[in-house]
């Protein structure tokens, strides 16, 4: 059937199982805007009018991250291209499938300094899985196609395709393909069998074995595979800040988060290991510090679907390129193997014996201060009354540390953040497309003063569509984590970093139609919560924090694991 | 220690500069690079020239790979192979002695002469980086007024092109047994 650019984007879209589009218009989409009023409630399809074009890619994130599904985002060219740019940046940094859809001007004028022209696929080059401009009309179904497949497919990632004016006005026949492949795109997902069998050997004879989970095991669905590896070769095991979740918070068998921010007795078990797995996780400096001095006495598995993370950071002894699920699949049955010829796992429990000694001698904790609400009080009591079953986005700095140490996620999927980029204005539209994604379930904003502030025009969208996001405000009137660093670091100099002037929050979330409510005395937290949590709607809960309270344990950039700061 | 990697890719608009780009993000050299197309439609080939350690190698293959619509990636350094590189020289060729001079170089150094004017030549060699190197040491005393160099191209050696399928076939077949497994 012939049709137009504009509505063979939103067929495409349909093939797709797209539910919904978060974005925002302007001149270059005016076709494809005009194609959604008319058609997109009979495709299915449900628009989200966010107030700024990063927000759109925030909340396909925080959609996608919530489901596994792609996201999808819709912004107009020029200034909407580049208001887009961090969010693309940090799906590409988290590993997140996004296709973005950008609005670019005429054919005839590109390259012209049109108006509201900029050259998007260079700018997002080096952010971009990969990008496409779509010259023709005929170009375009096939495009989407390859665009979605090559989003969610390997490593995950964003992909933008830039759509002239003309091209989504131009009529042709519209059929979609039903397969793709790629001759110069082909993800590994079957890991080498012959290095699957010596890691397994390595997995077996290893006296401290650390298992290390990373966002790679949720993109790949590896929960159970991640799990019963732990549980059947009795490996004490750690989640990244992307793989929080990834292994249930509540095992006997995790170490909870491991790096900077990590547990004292998780990177004393990593640093002391002498075999530590890797599985979809990249050794990134924030995990590693100092990498001479990191698990100096451990052979190194390493399980990625994206060959050139392996080496990239560590030597690896055991390299398995594939995905997570699969290999873990593949690691389960040579274990299988390896215990029917009569092969026994290495006795541990002196090795758990020592990591529980190091939980004993220095467990998470804070100091109580009369009146004064710790931040750390917030995330347990948020983790009491949701009974860690809440889908969680955090923005960036403190609060984002925190909520990864104490809350406990036990599923994979319900622990949104922005880890690679550390991306601030993330957390409150990330949970828009929570909310939007998992409309029954408590979806809830952690966000702190500053990043808040950065995205709180998105007030307005959960308004206007009644999305019950939660927003959780730790309000301690600073960039805490430039604080506190500029505490540690700097000699306590605060340069810029106090939030002097600051709106009444209550107030604000109140002039956009928003329920708002605060807490300003230790006594009022859980009620407080309690109340907020279950308010039907929209609400901005306020904790009015200590100001200079920091994050424990610390590993200083560059430093090594073993050198962090405790208190 | 320098290297010479030779990219197949898809040939679409933009395409260069994805490979150069990703060079610059990383913070990889390039020395030299050259792009044509092969025999394949839509399918043209690089050949850079890096330097670097082992390890950045190693990631420049591995992140070049990755590039969506690059199809192959070779590390010609790592077998037998050849390797040339044309230049162009517009060289003084005054009348008389130079003239001699310049036209005995190119025929030691097999070069062919493609220009004459009343008192200069355009030279054109093809070889090896130490080949073009000397030719152009040698004729720097002259004058050299004007030079292009095409970086150099490489090709695998034949016999190390069969090894290869011979591995690769062999590749297969395990990929195969592999696979039933599944």
């Amino acid at each position: 059937m012939k049709m137009r650019g504009a509505r063979i984007l939103l067929e495409a879209l349909r093939c797709e199982g797209v539910k919904h589009v978060f974005g925002y218009p302007g001149g270059a989409v005016l076709h494809i805007y005009d194609e959604i009023v008319q058609t997109s409630e009979e495709l299915g399809i449900t628009h989200y009018l966010v107030r700024h074009e990063q927000g759109s890619l925030f909340a396909a994130a925080g959609y996608s991250q919530a489901t596994g599904k792609t996201g999808v985002a819709l912004v107009t060219s020029g200034p909407g291209g580049t208001n887009a740019v961090t969010g693309i940046a940090n799906a590409f940094m988290d590993s997140i499938p996004i296709v973005v859809f950008t609005g670019q001007v005429p054919t005839h004028l590109i390259g012209n300094d049109a108006f509201q022209e900029a050259d998007l696929t260079g700018i997002t080059r080096s952010c971009t899985k990969h990008n496409y401009l779509v010259k023709k009309v005929e170009d375009l179904a096939p495009t989407i196609k390859e665009a979605f497949y090559v989003a969610s497919s390997g490593r995950p990632g964003p992909v933008l395709v830039d759509l002239p004016k003309d091209v989504t006005a131009q009529v042709c026949d519209f059929s979609y393909p039903e397969t793709i492949e790629l001759e110069s795109y082909k993800p590994q997902v079957y890991g080498n069998p012959k290095q699957v069998r010596r890691a397994v050997q390595a997995m077996i004879e290893a006296e401290r074995p650390v298992l290390y989970i990373g966002g790679g095991a949720i993109a790949a669905g590896a929960y159970d595979e991640v799990r019963q590896l732990a549980e059947r070769l009795d490996l004490p095991t750690t989640c990244t800040l992307m793989g929080l979740g990834g292994f249930p918070a509540n095992h006997p068998l995790s170490l909870g988060m491991l790096g900077m921010h990590g547990g004292y007795w998780t990177n004393m078990a990593v640093n002391n290991c002498d075999l530590l797995i890797s599985i979809g996780a990249r050794f990134d400096d924030r995990v590693t510090g100092k990498l001479s001095d990191f698990a100096v006495g451990a052979k190194f598995i390493h399980v990625d679907i994206d060959p050139s993370c392996i080496g990239k950071n560590v030597r690896c002894d055991f390299p398995v390129i594939g995905d997570a699920k699969t290999v873990g699949r593949q690691m389960l049955q040579e274990l299988d193997a390896q215990l029917s010829d009569g092969v026994k796992i290495a006795p541990r429990d002196a090795w758990h014996e020592q990591i529980a000694e190091w939980r004993r001698q220095h467990p998470f904790s804070f100091k109580e201060d009369g009146d004064i609400i710790k931040p750390q009080q917030v995330i347990h009591e948020l983790r009491r009354i949701t009974g860690g079953k809440a889908y969680v986005s955090a923005d960036v700095g403190q609060h984002q540390m925190w909520t990864a140490q104490l809350y406990g996620f036990d599923q994979p999927r319900q622990w949104l953040n922005s880890g690679g980029l550390g991306a601030m204005g993330y957390g409150f539209p990330a949970a828009i497309g929570a909310a939007v994604a998992h409309p029954d379930e408590l979806c809830v904003a952690v966000v702190g003063d500053g990043g808040f502030q950065m995205s709180l025009n998105e007030l307005a969208t959960v308004r206007q569509y009644n999305i019950p996001v939660k927003i959780l405000l730790i309000n301690n009137g600073y960039l805490g984590m430039v604080r506190q660093w500029q505490e540690q670091f700097y000699e306590h100099r605060y340069s810029h970093s106090d939030m002097e002037v600051a709106p009444d929050f209550v107030r604000l979330a109140e002039a956009y139609g928003v329920t708002a409510l605060r807490a300003t005395r230790k006594d009022e937290v859980a009620h407080t919560l309690e109340k907020g949590l279950n308010l039907p709607g929209p609400v901005l809960i306020e904790m009015k924090v200590a100001r200079e309270e920091n994050v424990f344990p610390i590993v200083p950039a560059g430093a090594a694991l073993k050198d962090m700061i405790l208190a | 220690m320098k290297h010479t990697i030779s990219v197949h890719v898809e040939n679409e608009f933009g395409m260069l500069t994805r490979v150069a780009g990703l060079f610059s993000a990383r913070g990889y050299q390039v020395d030299t690079i050259c792009v044509a197309p092969t025999l394949e439609p839509g399918v043209s080939r690089m050949t850079l020239t890096t330097h670097g350690n082992d390890h950045v190698i190693q990631q420049i293959l591995q992140q070049t790979r990755k590039l969506i619509k690059v199809r192959k990636v070779v590390d010609m350094t790592a077998s037998p192979h050849v390797e040339r590189e044309m230049v162009m020289l517009t060289v003084n060729a005054h009348m008389g002695e130079q003239r001699q001079e310049v036209l005995s170089l190119v025929e030691i150094f097999r070069a062919r002469v493609v220009d004459v004017s009343e008192d200069a030549f355009i030279l054109e060699l093809t070889g090896n980086f130490d080949k073009i190197e000397a030719f152009i040491g040698l004729l720097k005393p002259i004058g050299i007024l004007d030079i292009v160099r095409t970086g150099p191209v490489a090709m695998t050696r034949v016999a190390a092109v069969r090894a290869q399928q011979l591995a690769d076939e062999e590749e297969e077949f395990s990929e195969l047994t592999l696979n039933e497994k599944v």
